[in-house]
């Protein structure tokens, strides 16, 4: 038997290997009650739309290096990184070329080995299975991943249809018919005429082959979805259509997505929660609007002020934010300054105008004074105090007044 | 911050009425675009892919693609015509007088050489310094262009330096020469966040401090709001607004620029759902009888159809190509972001 459709199965009570295979009777109704506790993570009030209770992703500790070219010392590429995502929610992740976010997502995939921490889906430890467990586990299709560059993606010889097709093919879900019907519905619930199924990839817009990849991931109900820079090759106009496509389907799918970006505004609209990362560790995480409206972290103030804006009131001039002594060691230069750095260190220690030498020392992630554990926590000794330092700080980081 | 642009009549760059066809010359991709660059002042181009704004900045550079030529039109580099240039006449201008950065700094470097080597090299061969100053003024610009240990950057290749630096290199070759105008063609778009606005910094001094005119062309209308004293906005192939960044900013006269600032980076961080511009450009060379815009315009009327609308000048420096832009009344960068909010 080759159906292994995990729409309506119970991840959380059964083991993967021994999941009871199910027809397809795809209500979606089913799965939020998927038996697994609430976190208990309110809502925060904070202008969230209400998001459903049920935890379906949980990343915990999660670390992972690389063999440095010619040996040496390995790469700690993550390090102690938490991630929590909830049916139908959407959480931002953001982070700077070789932040290591892109190494988060396929680690969450299965795509990678991780060599501390553990990643579970529903409860159960989806970087422990191995053989016939993951084989099954990834042909249910619960998990899907949408890349940066359709065109790459997508199999240039393969009509959009027979790319969105594909999975189901594989796994022999339903007939030929009943497949050609499903795409279909796929291409329509991302917002494409039918008729593109016939098409190649090559000869439709970028946007376009971005929904179809879209579709090609929603088609077997995923239960979770990885987007790493869905937006980043698109122009503004098509960025925000994928935007909205992405945050109406987590709320008619109840799917959790995490959606990973180097562009604060591309989250800003649409993301409930923000994981802030840098050199692969867990900075900052919050519900996005606090985060954006009052960063706890220097780097999240400074990634905030560097953002370029149509508007030029309320902005921090981010040279505010970098170190006095003009060029910086390392500032952008990823292997020098990780070597320079001390180990056990705050890894934005060099690029901290903030720094002292409390900073040789990790500073462990704590919540932000006055919420609850879990809901808003930065890792930075200075929290309570870098804001002082900053001369016309006032701007930025008043409340804003939504 | 931009500064404020020299007076009228001091141009450095005129393009007049130019054209360009694509695909050996069958298609018609820039209809007559028109503007100047005054001396030591910042211009952006801005619009969506296949606006035709790269095809007019590489025309300015000389270096259109096999296939491309502009033609009709004239484009005036202090002087000099450009359009139709000799090879050896370009030699003489690219590189010293007007030089150019684009997106993807690392296919611009030999990788098999150090980037001192090859900035070292620009500084013999364009501007004739002998080897020894060649290789002090190198290290001495890679240390204006705020890269850290230049003596050590010096000795590096391209693959060891990060997007940022590389970019910085780039810079500092283009700069090199002491050019008048720079073609910054999305030179900040692969960079991080972060990196992008130290890059912005870096050309807003190279402009105080070598009085460097720059045509920068992005589609991040954010991006050329920091960088830009002027603003050309791109839609179609044609130019449909123009005018001071901050005017057009927060009060565009085109329902095009509207729409691109209600989609650009408003830099507010309130939940709201992301705006969009419904429809999709006309296909390159489709032929249009009105505004190219009616489609996709929430303000089409009639009129907006029955025949070609000309560019009017509103203004000194202001021109928008709309019929009905006297009558229609559209919300500026501040307005759309408190009332977006939800």
């Amino acid at each position: 038997m080759t159906n292994t459709d995990l729409a309506d199965t119970d991840l959380a009570d059964t083991d993967l290997a021994d999941t009871e295979l199910t027809d397809d009777g795809r209500a979606t109704t089913g799965r939020a009650a998927t038996g697994v506790a609430a976190t208990g993570v309110g809502d925060t009030g904070t202008g969230t739309v209400a998001v459903p209770q049920t935890e379906l992703l949980r990343v915990e500790g999660l670390g992972l290096s690389f063999p440095r070219p010619g040996g040496g010392r390995r790469v700690r590429v993550l390090d102690d990184v938490d991630l929590s995502v909830r049916a139908g929610e959407l959480v931002g992740v953001i982070g700077e070329t070789g932040s290591g976010k892109t190494t988060l997502a396929r680690a969450i995939a299965g795509l990678g080995a991780p060599d501390a921490g553990r990643v579970l889906l529903d409860g159960v430890d989806i970087s422990r299975l191995r053989g016939r467990a993951q084989r099954d586990f990834r042909r249910s299709g619960a998990l899907q991943f949408v890349f940066q560059d359709p065109l790459r993606a997508l199999d240039p010889d393969l009509t959009i249809g027979a790319s969105i097709a594909e999975g189901l093919a594989i796994t022999g879900t339903g007939t030929r018919a009943s497949r050609a019907e499903q795409v279909s519905d796929a291409l329509r619930r991302v917002g494409l005429d039918p008729a593109v199924a016939d098409r190649l990839p090559a000869q439709i817009s970028g946007g376009q082959r971005q929904r179809a990849s879209i579709a090609r991931a929603v088609i077997g109900r995923p239960r979770l979805l990885l987007c790493d820079e869905p937006v980043s090759a698109l122009d503004a106009s098509n960025r925000n259509h994928i935007l909205r496509l992405l945050d109406g389907l987590r709320r008619q799918l109840e799917v959790g997505i995490v959606l990973i970006s180097h562009d604060l505004s591309s989250l800003a609209g649409i993301a409930d929660r923000v994981v802030v990362l840098y050199r692969g560790r867990v900075v900052e995480d919050g519900p996005i609007a606090d985060v954006f409206s009052r960063p706890q972290h220097p780097y999240t103030a400074l990634l905030i002020a560097s953002a370029p804006s149509v508007r030029r009131q309320d902005r921090l001039d981010p040279a505010s934010l970098r170190p006095a002594a003009g060029a910086d060691p390392g500032a952008d230069s990823d292997s020098d300054g990780a070597a320079r750095r001390s180990a056990g260190g705050c890894v934005f220690a060099h690029r901290c105008r903030f720094a002292t030498h409390a900073c040789a020392e990790t500073p462990p992630r704590r919540a932000v004074a006055g919420r609850p554990a879990g809901e808003w926590a930065a890792a930075c000794h200075h929290v309570e105090t870098w804001r002082d330092q900053v001369t016309g700080s006032t701007a930025i980081l008043k409340e804003s007044s939504a | 911050m931009p500064e404020p642009g020299t007076g009228r009549g001091d141009q450095l760059l005129t393009v007049d009425g130019v054209r360009v066809a694509i695909g050996g010359g069958r298609t018609e991709a820039v209809h007559g675009v028109s503007f100047e660059v005054r001396r030591g002042e910042a211009v952006g181009i801005v619009g969506e892919s296949g606006s035709g704004k790269t095809l007019v900045c590489r025309s300015v550079l000389g270096v259109l693609a096999p296939g491309c030529a502009v033609t009709a039109g004239t484009i005036d580099f202090a002087g000099t015509s450009l359009v139709g240039l000799p090879r050896r006449a370009w030699e003489q201008l690219r590189g010293t007088r007007i030089s150019a950065v684009f997106q993807d700094p690392a296919s611009y470097l030999n990788p098999s050489q150090t980037v001192g080597h090859q900035l070292a090299e620009q500084l013999r061969v364009k501007v004739g310094k002998p080897r020894r100053e060649a290789r002090t003024a190198a290290v001495a610009l890679f240390d204006a262009m705020g890269l850290h240990e230049p003596e050590r950057v010096y000795h590096q290749y391209p693959h060891e330096l990060s997007g940022g630096m590389l970019q910085r290199v780039v810079l500092a070759i283009a700069v090199s020469g002491e050019p008048e105008l720079l073609v910054a063609d999305e030179a900040t778009t692969a960079l991080d966040v972060t990196i992008q606005a130290e890059v912005l910094e870096l050309l807003g001094r190279l402009r105080r401090e070598r009085g460097l005119a720059v045509l920068a062309v992005s589609h991040d209308l954010a991006v050329i709001a920091e960088l830009c004293d002027r603003v050309l906005v791109f839609y179609a192939g044609e130019l449909v607004e123009t005018g001071p960044t901050a005017e057009v900013l927060d009060s565009p006269r085109h329902p095009y620029t509207e729409a691109l600032l209600r989609v650009a980076s408003v830099g507010d961080w309130d939940r709201r759902t992301p705006d969009v511009i419904d429809g999709e450009p006309p296909p390159v060379g489709a032929e249009i009888r009105g505004c190219r815009f009616a489609d996709r315009c929430d303000f089409a009327a009639p009129q907006c159809r029955s025949g070609p609308v000309p560019l009017t000048e509103q203004a000194p420096d202001r021109a928008v190509r709309c019929v009905r832009a006297s009558e229609i009344a559209l919300s500026g960068a501040g307005a759309i972001g408190a009332g977006a909010a939800v």
